[in-house]
C-alpha cells in the first residue's frame, strides 16, 4: 500500500454540516408525498415505475395470448393488439427501466453511496417525481380516452402514427406525446440532481476513482439521456404539430384510402433519425446503470475486488461515448443513404469491444472468488448469461448486411428483449433484493427469492431463445396474426404455444416476487446494518433505514477504493471504504 | 453446485437447440447466398464466444463456491490478461464485420444491365409498375393519383405512358435476369419482404428507396410487409412469381400499360 | 444530425477533457488514505452554478438538434425558403441590450452596489420583454405575408423554433422575476448576487443561441 497523505493515522478534522443546511420535513405530506428527501424520492419514483411495469406485463400475457391461440378473446382484435404492443414496449423502457434506474436507483443511492447527505438541488428532485407521476398519469389517461391509447408501434413513425388506419390516432397519440414531452421534462430536473450531486457533493477521500462501479453507470447514463433525450423531444414536439396543428414535418404528400391528405414535403426519415439519436443511447441508458450495479452484486457476493476496475470505467466512458454514433444501425432498411452503412455497422461492431472487456471482468471476478449464491448474486448471473447472449446476437444485427435478411422480424424482438428487456430486469431484481434490507431494514424472504429467481430466468431464457428462431424462419414482427403463410411450417405455433405458457409462468414468477415485497416488510428477518458486509458507504450509515441527512452529524471520510475485498492480512473478508488505514498484525504492512 | 449445472445445462441446450432446430431460414431463390453464409459465419463465430464465457462462468462458479475457510484471491487487475481478451474479441468482430461490408458493399452496387421494375405500396396492398418498350419508367408523384391513376404516375411525361401497371393482382419476373426494385410508398411506411430473396426495403413515403437481386429459382414466392402500416399490417399480403423467359413473356403480354388505363389516351387512340 | 453531432463531440471533448484531469489512470487499490487532491469547499464552484451549466448543455443540445432537424429537411427538397421578418433585427438588439443590462446588474453585484443592482435587473426585464413582443411581431408580419404554419415547411421551422427559444426566454424571466423580488425586498446584494450571476450567465447564453438560430434562420 502506498501511504499517499503522509500519515493518514492523524487524526481527520470530521467534515461537519450545519443542521440548518438540510430541508426538514414538518408534517406527514412533506415527509412522504411531496418529500425532497431523495430516500423517499426514490421509493416514490420505484412504486410508480413497478406499478405501471405490473401494467405492461400483463399487456405481455395479452400479446403472448393472442400469438399463441390467435382470436381466443375476442376483445383482443388487431386494433387493441397493437395497443397493447405499443404501451408494453413504450412503458418497458421508458417508464418503467429508465424511470427505476435512474429516478430510483440513483435517488437512493448517489447520495449514500458517495458520502453526501442529500441531492443538490432538492426541491427540484421534488418536482422531478410529481413531472414523472404526471407523465405516468396522461399515459394512464390515454387508455380510456376515446378510441384509446396510441396504436403506432412503440417507435411512434410517422406518417402511420397520426393517420386513421392506425388505432388510437384521435386521443392516444397526442397524450402520448404529451406523456413523453413532460416525461422528459421531469427527467431533466432529476438528471442535473444526479450529475451535479455527483460532481460535487462528493464526500472528502471519495475521488472519481473511488467511486463504486454503481455510480459510474448511474452517472455516465444520466450524461447520456440529458443529452440524448432533446432528440426524442424534439421529435415529439414536431410530430405534435403535425397531429394537431396540420404542419408537414414529417409528413409528405400521401394520398389514403384514394384522399389527398393536406400534407406535403416532410420527411418521415428525419422522425427516425430523431427517434434514434435518442433511442439508441436509450439502450446504454438502461444498460450502463446495470452494468455499474452488477459489478458491485459480483464483488460483493463473490468476495472478491472487481476484476480490473480501470477498464470497467474506462470501458463504461468508450461505450457512453459511442452510444451516440451508432443510431444509423436501426435504419439500414429505412432507405437511408446506404453508404451510412459502412460508418454504422463499423461504429457499431466497434462498442462490442468494451463491452465485452466488461463481460470478461465480471467473470474473471468470480475465478479465484469466494462465492456466496444470495440471491442478488443469483440475479447477476442470471444478467451475465442473458446479456451474453443478447449482445452477441446484436452482432447479427448491428452488422449491416445481416441485418437485412433479420430486420423486422422476431429475432429483433427476441434480441432487445433478451438485452434490454431480460437482463437489466435481472439487475433490477438483484439491486431490489441487494438494498430492501437497507431501505426498509428487513431482508426479503430468500426462498420466495431463489424461486422468483428461478423462474424467472429460465422462463425468460426459454422465451427469448427460441423465438430467435422464428426469425430466422422469416416470421415478421408486429403481426396481429400470421394467417396462412406457406413458408411457415405448422410447428412455429407450436413453438409459440410453448413460448406462451413459458410467459405467463415467467408472469406469475412476479406475482410471488410482489407478495414477497409486501411479506418481507413486516415478517422479513431483522438484517441489522450491513447484511451482505459489503464495503460501500450505504451500508456504514449510523441508521438503518437511514435517516433524513444520511449521516447523524459527521459525515464519513473515505480512505480507501469500494473493493477491498478479501485483502490479504485482513481480519475480516472485508475494508468498508470509511475504515482508516490500519497496520495489519499478521504482515506489518498497511492495509 | 446446482447453478454451475444448470448453467452448463442452459450453454449445452442452446448449442443443441441450434443444430436440433427445425426452424431455420427458407430455401434461397436469389443471388444473395452470401448473406447466409455472413450469417453462418456470425453465428459460429458469437456461438463459440457464448459457449466459452458460460462456461467458463459454470466452471468458475462450481470451482469457487463458498466453502468454509475459504478466502479470495486479491487481484485488482492483470493488464496482460486483458489485452490478449481484448485483441481477439477485436479479431472476432472484424472476422465479422470484414465479410458483412465486402457483402453490404455488392448488395448497394447495382449492376448495369439490371432492369428496373417498381413496387409502389399503400394501405393495405401491393402494385407494381414495369418499364414497356422503351425500358423507361417515368416519372411519379402521389399528387398525380387518381382513379384512373392508382400509382401516381405523370400523365406529361412520355415515358410513362408505355409502363406496365400491375395493380391488384401478382407480379411476375424472368429468372435469371438482375432486377433493380425501386420501392415507393403512397401513405405510409411498408416493407417488401419476400423471405426466399433475403432481401428487404422499406417503403418510405417521399423518397424512392430500391435494391437488387437475380431470381434463381422458379415459382411463387410470398410477399409480407415488414414494417408496420396501421391495422392491416398483417394482411398486406401479395406474390411475387418467378417466370422462365417464355412464361414470362406471355404473362406480359397480357397486361395493361399506363396508356390503356388513361381515358383521355382513349380517345386519343379513337382519333385514329 | 451533423449540427447535432458536432455539438455532442463539443461537450464530449469538454466531458473528456475534464476527465483527463480526474487521475482516471490512478490505480485505487494502491493508494489509502484520503488523498490530497479534494476540492476545498471554500473555493469551489456553488452547486447551482455548475447545475446551470449542465442544464445549457441540455438546452443546447435541444437546440442543435432542432437545427439539425432544420438542415436536413431543407435537403429534403420541396423547400421554399420564407422571409425573415425585418423587425427580427431589432428584436435581436433588443435582446443583446438585455443580455449587457443583465451584465451590468452582474458588475454591480460585485461591487455591491444595490441600486445598480435593481437597475440592471429592471432594465434587462423590460429589454427581454420587449424582444418576446417583437418576436410575437414577427410572427404576425410572417403570417400576414402569406406564411403560415401550415403549409410551407420553412415557415413552420421559423415558428417552432423562434416559440422554444422565446419559451427557454420565459422561463429565464420567471427565474429573473424571482431573483427581482429579492431584490426589492432586502438591500443586501450578497444574498442575491449568485442568482444575479446566474441569471447573467443564462441570459448569456441564450443570446448566443438566438444569434445562432438567427443566422441559421437567415441562410438560404
Amino acid at each position: 500500500m502506498v501511504d499517499v497523505t503522509g500519515n493518514p493515522i492523524e487524526n481527520i478534522p470530521p467534515a461537519e454540516v450545519e443542521d440548518v443546511e438540510l430541508y426538514h420535513p414538518k408534517s406527514w405530506v412533506t415527509k412522504y408525498v411531496f418529500s425532497q428527501d431523495a430516500k423517499v424520492i426514490a421509493i416514490q419514483y420505484a412504486l410508480t415505475a413497478m406499478s405501471i411495469g405490473y401494467v405492461a406485463l400483463v399487456l405481455s400475457w395479452l400479446i403472448r395470448i393472442q400469438l399463441a391461440f390467435p382470436g381466443s378473446f375476442s376483445f383482443i382484435d388487431p386494433s387493441s393488439y397493437y395497443q397493447f404492443i405499443t404501451m408494453h414496449g413504450m412503458i418497458m423502457v421508458i417508464y418503467l427501466l429508465t424511470a427505476l434506474f435512474l429516478g430510483g436507483f440513483g435517488n437512493y443511492l448517489i447520495p449514500l453511496m458517495i458520502g453526501a447527505r442529500d441531492m443538490v438541488f432538492p426541491y427540484v428532485n421534488m418536482l422531478s417525481f410529481w413531472v414523472y407521476f404526471l407523465a405516468v398519469m396522461v399515459l394512464v389517461a390515454s387508455f380510456f380516452a376515446p378510441g384509446g391509447p396510441t396504436g403506432a408501434g412503440w417507435t411512434l413513425y410517422p406518417p402511420q402514427a397520426i393517420l386513421t388506419g392506425t388505432p388510437g390516432q384521435d386521443w392516444g397519440i397526442i397524450l402520448m406525446l404529451a406523456s413523453l414531452i413532460l416525461f422528459i421534462i421531469g427527467f431533466t430536473m432529476g438528471g442535473l440532481n444526479y450529475v451535479v450531486t455527483v460532481l460535487q457533493a462528493r464526500t472528502r477521500g471519495m475521488t472519481l476513482m473511488r467511486m463504486p462501479l454503481t455510480i459510474w453507470g448511474i452517472f455516465s447514463a444520466t450524461i447520456l439521456a440529458l443529452l440524448a433525450f432533446p432528440a426524442l423531444f424534439v421529435g415529439a414536439v414536431m410530430l405534435l404539430f403535425d397531429r394537431v396543428l396540420g404542419t408537414s414535418f414529417f409528413m409528405p404528400a400521401i394520398v389514403q384510402a384514394g384522399e389527398h391528405l393536406k400534407y406535403g414535403g416532410g420527411s418521415p426519415i428525419l422522425f427516425q433519425h430523431l427517434f434514434w439519436f435518442f433511442g439508441h443511447p436509450e439502450v446504454y441508458i438502461v444498460a450502463l446503470p446495470a452494468f455499474g450495479i452488477v459489478s458491485d452484486l459480483v464483488s460483493t457476493h463473490a468476495r472478491k475486488n472487481i476484476f480490473g476496475y480501470r477498464m470497467m470505467v474506462w470501458a463504461i466512458v468508450a461505450i457512453a461515448v459511442l452510444s451516440f454514433v451508432v443510431w444509423g444501425h436501426h435504419m439500414y432498411v429505412s432507405g437511408m443513404n446506404p453508404y451510412f452503412g459502412f460508418f454504422f455497422a463499423t461504429s457499431t461492431l466497434i462498442i462490442a469491444i468494451p463491452t465485452a472487456i466488461k463481460v470478461y471482468n465480471w467473470v474473471l471476478t468470480l475465478w479465484r472468488g469466494d462465492i456466496h449464491f444470495t440471491v442478488p448474486m443469483l440475479f447477476a448471473i442470471g444478467f451475465i448469461v442473458t446479456f451474453v447472449n443478447g449482445g452477441l446476437t446484436g452482432l447479427f444485427l448491428g452488422n449491416v448486411i445481416v441485418d437485412v435478411p433479420l430486420s423486422a422480424t422476431m429475432f429483433v424482438v427476441a434480441h432487445f428483449h433478451m438485452v434490454m428487456g431480460v437482463a437489466p430486469i435481472m439487475v433490477v431484481f438483484g439491486g431490489i433484493y441487494q438494498w430492501y434490507p437497507k431501505v426498509t431494514g428487513r431482508m426479503l424472504n430468500e426462498a420466495m427469492g431463489k424461486f422468483h429467481f428461478w423462474v424467472t430466468f429460465l422462463g425468460a431464457y426459454a422465451i427469448f431463445f427460441p423465438m430467435h428462431y422464428l426469425g430466422l424462419l422469416g416470421v415478421p414482427r408486429r403481426y396481429y396474426e400470421m394467417g396462412e403463410t406457406a413458408f411457415i411450417p405448422p410447428s412455429a405455433t407450436t413453438l409459440n404455444i410453448f413460448i406462451t405458457i413459458a410467459a405467463l409462468v415467467v408472469g406469475f414468477a412476479q406475482i410471488v416476487f410482489l407478495f414477497n415485497l409486501i411479506w418481507s416488510l413486516f415478517k422479513g428477518k431483522e438484517a441489522g446494518g450491513n447484511p451482505w458486509r459489503a464495503t460501500t458507504l450505504e451500508w456504514q450509515t449510523p441508521h438503518t433505514p437511514p435517516e433524513h441527512g444520511n449521516w447523524g452529524r459527521e459525515l464519513p471520510v473515505v480512505y480507501r477504493w469500494p473493493y477491498d475485498y478479501s485483502v490479504p492480512g485482513a481480519k475480516q473478508d472485508f475494508l468498508p471504504q470509511n475504515q482508516p488505514p490500519i497496520v495489519s498484525a499478521a504482515t506489518g504492512k498497511l492495509l | 453446485m446446482a447453478v454451475a449445472l444448470i448453467l452448463v445445462l442452459v450453454a449445452v441446450g442452446s448449442v443443441l437447440f441450434h443444430f436440433l432446430s427445425p426452424w431455420w431460414w427458407t430455401p434461397i431463390a436469389s443471388n444473395w447466398r452470401y448473406i447466409d453464409d455472413t450469417l453462418t459465419i456470425t453465428f459460429w463465430i458469437t456461438g463459440a464466444a457464448f459457449s466459452a464465457v458460460i462456461l467458463f462462468m459454470a466452471y468458475c462458479l462450481f470451482r469457487f463456491r463458498h466453502k468454509e475457510g475459504r478466502q479470495a484471491a486479491y487481484e485488482p487487475e492483470n493488464k496482460k490478461l486483458e489485452s490478449w481478451l481484448a485483441v481477439i474479441t477485436a479479431a472476432g468482430v472484424a472476422a465479422m464485420l470484414a465479410p458483412g461490408l465486402f457483402v453490404w458493399n455488392q448488395f448497394i452496387t447495382v449492376p448495369n444491365n439490371a432492369t428496373e421494375i417498381e413496387v409502389v405500396g399503400q394501405q393495405w396492398q401491393w402494385s407494381y409498375r414495369i418499364p414497356g418498350r422503351n425500358g423507361r419508367l417515368g416519372t411519379s408523384d402521389a399528387r398525380f393519383v387518381s382513379t384512373d391513376n392508382p400509382l401516381g404516375l405523370n400523365p406529361d411525361d412520355p415515358n410513362s405512358q408505355t409502363n406496365i401497371i400491375v395493380v391488384g393482382d401478382d407480379v411476375h419476373l424472368p429468372i435469371g435476369k438482375p432486377v433493380k426494385v425501386l420501392l415507393r410508398s403512397l401513405d405510409v411506411v411498408h416493407d417488401f419482404y419476400v423471405p426466399e430473396f433475403r432481401a428487404k426495403m422499406d417503403l418510405m413515403p417521399g423518397l424512392v428507396s430500391y435494391y437488387w437481386f437475380i431470381p434463381t429459382r422458379t415459382g411463387k414466392f410470398e410477399i409480407l410487409c415488414a414494417a408496420f402500416c396501421g391495422i392491416g399490417h398483417p394482411e398486406m399480403r401479395g406474390a411475387v412469381i418467378v417466370d422462365n423467359e417464355s412464361d414470362y413473356e406471355a404473362w406480359l403480354a397480357k397486361q395493361h400499360t399506363f396508356a390503356e388505363l388513361t381515358p383521355q389516351t382513349k380517345k386519343v387512340e379513337l382519333n385514329y | 444530425m451533423n449540427a447535432a453531432v458536432l455539438f455532442l463531440a463539443a461537450i464530449g471533448a469538454v466531458v473528456l477533457w475534464w476527465l483527463a484531469q480526474q487521475r482516471l489512470t490512478a490505480k485505487p487499490w494502491l493508494e489509502a488514505g484520503t488523498l490530497g487532491d479534494l476540492p476545498d469547499p471554500e473555493s469551489s464552484e456553488p452547486a447551482a452554478k455548475i447545475g446551470l451549466w449542465v442544464f445549457l448543455a441540455v438546452v443546447g443540445s435541444l437546440f442543435a438538434l432542432l437545427i439539425s432537424a432544420y438542415f436536413m429537411r431543407m435537403e429534403m427538397g420541396e423547400w421554399k425558403p420564407a422571409p425573415a421578418p425585418k423587425i427580427l433585427w431589432l428584436n435581436t438588439g433588443l435582446l443583446v441590450l438585455s443580455s449587457i443590462a443583465l451584465q451590468w446588474a452582474r458588475r454591480a453585484a460585485w461591487r455591491r452596489n444595490m441600486e445598480g443592482v435593481r437597475a440592471g435587473l429592471l432594465a434587462a426585464s423590460v429589454l427581454a420583454i420587449a424582444f418576446l413582443i417583437g418576436q410575437f411581431f414577427a410572427w404576425r408580419q410572417l403570417d400576414a405575408a402569406g406564411y403560415f404554419l401550415v403549409g410551407n415547411a420553412a415557415a413552420a421551422f421559423f415558428y417552432l423554433i423562434t416559440g422554444v427559444h422565446g419559451l427557454h426566454v420565459i422561463g429565464g424571466l420567471v427565474a429573473l422575476g424571482r431573483t427581482m423580488n429579492k431584490a426589492w425586498q432586502d438591500y443586501r446584494v450578497d444574498p442575491i448576487r449568485l442568482s444575479v450571476e446566474l441569471c447573467a450567465t443564462y441570459w448569456h447564453f441564450l443570446l448566443f443561441v438566438w444569434l445562432i438560430l438567427f443566422a441559421v434562420l437567415l441562410h438560404r
